[in-house]
């Protein structure tokens, strides 16, 4: 929602493009190997992934614009090395406020301050803050840039058929309605998704009690890109309150309402100023501000049974809804999209069976389950949801002011990547490694190499990384890149490798596999099962 | 803990319960169990106490 007098769309600080329909429609394509619902940043993610693929796909979305209002707001350093993968990352890293601290406090005394983890080994910072509006608008920039995606506006899917090795859908758009037949769907339409409904098919879950309203505003305020969290402040007792930077002098706040507290009225615009009006003077801010855009938002924690239904997949917050305390609800959509363009890319191109689709769901389910478990235990943290949750909570802050380890209990627990460990593709292995070496199915971490970082060398498809060239030679007959490096490299001890160890990376920089000792017969059997079976 | 060693804390929590406001009890005791938890440092003993002392709660 707006102030009065301004529309949907009219921002204190951004211009929203307006998007016209395909024109000249006798000349449009109706059909393309794969259609994707919806152009928000998971849809357009995973269209860059896929031309990064080479493969061609149609991007629909009913509006013409972009979404309106800031919605997500962090990014988690993963998902930058996603951008950076799909070749968008340029526009971002000008834009963003990159950060690695937190701050909690309670009643007005901080008593937790957490550092993510950061190094110089690691390419992107562990967070940055930026509005969803700008991320939508870079990532269409690239798309813009990318002959193999054509993104048409006020396109709404109104119908979907399946049809011997496609689906047909049928577009609506202001001239009419036309059938379009792709081999794969990718629905990214979304919460409230169209086609999930279309489809007959429900998120299943638990919602949690508490909400949040969540403003942002615009004002001067001298603080660095630090999250603070407030509990139980003297202007919203019992309640919670969430601010972040945002780019442009923007600061998200968020904050809890009382049980008591009537919706209606909570989100009418002359109490949204004076409870923004009252967050401000606790956090000692007596400049000028503006309100830009507010909303109301309830934890819940809901996913799909399955992403998959015959050749349409569900990418995003189609198919699974997170709280969003830890950030995860954007992230985890990035990683969807991430997954799903590069295994429609190799089974497309003929070059990994159909079977390799198989293991979508399974994976990228499991990391929506991940990150249930832990975005649980931060709601239960934020917003108690029984009176045993709230007195434990409680006594936990209390007596965090005089000793930091209850403080500790505060820590939001933010994303981190998840490590695909049951993943059909995934060669558990049996050799000896030390406990802080990258586990098989885990995101491979940054390090520094002599030139630029390692996630900048690894190849497009799967890369054998080895510390051995020998080994890097025996691969030769697969279609893998290889990288080698001195055994004695920052790179080998970030992984605990020794001379004769070796990681099989996949194209979405996870580890397919890991030996102490690799034979060239062990790593070929690794990459055929990491591409779900035999080559065609 | 000897007999009289339990006797003199037995008196010194009611003693100490008695200068906070009854309605502020569960909070206090709750921060007396983590406090001592992170003393005993060993979650499985601590977890047994704390199912022991549900025990007969139901009179």
């Amino acid at each position: 929602m707006r102030p009065a007098g301004r529309a949907e769309t009219e921002s204190l600080y951004f211009s929203y493009p307006h998007f016209d329909a395909p024109q000249d429609r006798a000349s449009l394509p109706v059909s393309a190997p794969v259609a994707i619902v919806g152009a928000g940043p998971i849809g357009m993610t995973a269209a860059l992934g896929l031309a990064r693929e080479g493969i061609r796909s149609v991007v629909f979305d009913t509006k013409a614009t972009f979404n309106d209002g800031s919605r997500a707001i962090c990014i988690a350093r993963q998902s930058f090395h996603i951008l950076n993968q799909i070749g968008a990352i340029a526009p971002f890293m000008e834009k963003a406020l990159g950060w690695t601290t937190g701050r909690s406090f309670y009643r007005g005394r901080q008593i937790l301050e957490f550092h993510m983890p950061d190094s110089p080994a690691e390419k992107f910072r562990p967070m940055y803050n930026l509005q969803q509006q700008y991320i939508e608008q870079f990532l269409w920039q690239a798309v813009q840039n990318e002959p193999l995606i054509d993104l048409r506006w006020q396109s709404t899917i109104t119908d979907v058929a399946d049809v011997g090795n496609g689906v047909t859908l049928t577009v609506t758009d202001p001239s009419g309605s036309y059938p379009f037949t792709a081999d794969w769907v990718l629905a990214a339409d979304g919460a409230r998704s169209p086609l999930r409904k279309i489809r007959g098919l429900r998120l299943k879950g638990e919602n949690y009690e508490g909400r949040y309203v969540i403003a942002d505003v615009q004002m001067p305020h001298d603080y660095p890109t630090i999250r603070r969290a407030l509990f139980d402040p003297d202007c919203r007792r019992g309640g919670t309150i969430l601010i972040h930077k945002q780019p442009e002098n923007i600061w998200r706040i968020d904050y809890q309402l009382r049980d008591d507290e009537d919706e209606t009225e909570a989100l009418r615009e002359e109490t949204v100023r004076a409870s923004v009006a009252a967050v401000l003077a606790e956090i000692g801010y007596d400049g000028p501000w503006d309100l830009e855009w507010w909303s109301v938002y309830s934890a819940n924690t809901l996913a799909l049974d399955d992403y998959r239904d015959g050749r349409i997949f569900f990418i995003g917050d189609s198919a699974h809804i997170v709280p969003i305390f830890g950030v995860r609800g954007l992230n985890n959509g990035l990683a969807d999209a991430h997954n799903i363009a590069w295994k429609l890319g190799w089974v497309l191109r003929g070059d990994a069976p159909v079977t390799l689709l198989d293991s979508y769901s399974p994976e990228r389910r499991g990391a929506t389950l991940d990150v249930f478990a832990n975005a649980s235990k931060s709601a239960r943290f934020m917003t108690p949801p029984t009176a045993g949750w709230q007195l434990m909570r409680d006594a936990a802050l209390n007596l965090a002011l005089d000793h930091p380890f209850a403080g500790q209990l505060a820590n939001p627990r933010q994303m981190t990547p998840y490590t695909y460990a049951d993943s059909p593709l995934v060669t558990n292995d049996e050799g000896s490694w030390s406990k802080t070496a990258p586990l098989p199915g885990a995101a491979l971490p940054d390090a520094i190499l002599e030139t630029g970082h390692l996630s900048d060398h690894l190849g497009q498809g799967f890369t054998l990384l080895t510390f051995d060239p020998e080994l890097a030679k025996s691969v030769g007959h697969l279609p893998i890149g290889t990288l080698t490096l001195p055994a004695d490299s920052p790179a080998a001890q970030v992984l605990g490798a020794t001379a004769r160890s070796a990681f099989l990376i996949r194209p979405d920089s996870h580890i397919a596999a890991r030996w102490s000792q690799a034979t060239p017969s062990q790593i070929e059997a690794a990459f055929t099962k990491s591409i779900g079976g035999p080559r065609p | 803990m000897s007999a009289a060693n339990i006797e003199t804390v037995y008196e010194a929590l009611a003693l100490k319960l008695d200068t906070i406001p009854t309605k502020q009890h569960p909070l206090y005791l709750a921060k007396l169990a983590l406090l001592l938890a992170h003393e005993i440092d060993d979650a499985p003993k601590v977890i047994t106490q704390l199912n022991a002392a549900a025990q007969n709660l139901s009179t």
